[in-house]
């Protein structure tokens, strides 16, 4: 399989997102992860790994277990990528607001 | 000018779709046309300080446009759109990719769906924009508009308000 490094892939699934809302309010192991779910460790393994590859969650050592947390960093640049665009959006519809009224003049 | 005009964003990001809704202060055969026309679309379709130029658009059920985003400096950014639905002058649909100067596009691109509607003279367009990975959208916003932007905003503004006085 292909690494995923798309965040809104990481978000698309709904255990994956139960996972991220575990992790925001503490660090946890990957067993006390798993522990929360119904579903196979292995699979939550899984998701874990995906959520890993998409940086959006991060490994941290402690001691002999490893720890995962949110990555706030990264959660945060995608709410920076959707403003800008978002910007670029609106110049290009102010844009086209003088566009539109220079046509309404030539119609007159 | 004081713009009373509805800009609307949100963001689904597990549906992974963008929807916005933008009015527009003109009828709507004439939205409709500045969406659709090659002619109008190259006068506002690139963000300032970058211009838009449609290299050839036919705007009909599986026809495209080719267009670049040309930077101040002469660089050339192409995309290509493919249109996968049109009712005329209520509802268009394309899939956009960017694409290579032999018109080779680079999946995986974004389905972008278009819906006019007008009421007193007020002319509502609603566009919802389907992502399939978010670093297409990454790409969208690396195309060189950065802190710019703002700024060029900001004047295009004062340009406006200038103009309607």
């Amino acid at each position: 399989m292909e690494t995923r490094r798309d965040v809104f892939q990481a978000i698309a699934d709904p255990t994956r997102r139960a996972i991220l809302l575990l992790l925001a309010a503490q660090a946890m192991t990957p067993n006390a992860i798993a522990e929360e779910f119904h579903t196979s460790r292995q699979a939550v393994s899984k998701h874990i790994q995906i959520l890993a590859e998409c940086e959006i969650v991060r490994q941290e050592q402690k001691g002999r277990e490893i720890y995962y947390r949110v990555n706030a960093t990264k959660m945060k640049e995608i709410d920076k990528w959707i403003e800008q665009f978002k910007s670029i959006l609106e110049t290009q519809f102010n844009q086209l607001d003088k566009v539109l009224l220079t046509l309404k003049k030539q119609k007159k | 000018m004081t713009n009373n005009l509805l800009f609307d964003f949100t963001v689904d990001k597990a549906a992974k779709t963008v929807f916005i809704t933008r009015e527009f202060d003109a009828d709507q055969s004439l939205v409709w046309d500045a969406f659709t026309k090659a002619e109008i679309l190259d006068q506002w379709n690139a963000p300032a300080p970058f211009t838009a130029r449609t290299k050839y658009m036919n705007f009909e059920v599986g026809g495209k446009r080719f267009y670049a985003m040309v930077s101040p400096e002469g660089l050339e950014r192409w995309i290509i759109q493919e249109y996968t639905s049109i009712t005329p002058k209520t509802n268009f649909k394309l899939f956009n990719a960017f694409a290579d100067d032999n018109e080779t596009p680079q999946l995986p691109g974004s389905d972008w769906n278009y819906t006019f509607s007008e009421q007193n003279g007020i002319t509502k367009v609603s566009i919802s924009i389907y992502n399939e990975s978010l670093e297409r959208l990454e790409k969208m916003i690396e195309l060189g508009f950065k802190e710019g932007y703002t700024v060029s905003l900001n004047q295009l503004e004062n340009i406006l308000s200038t103009l309607n006085k």
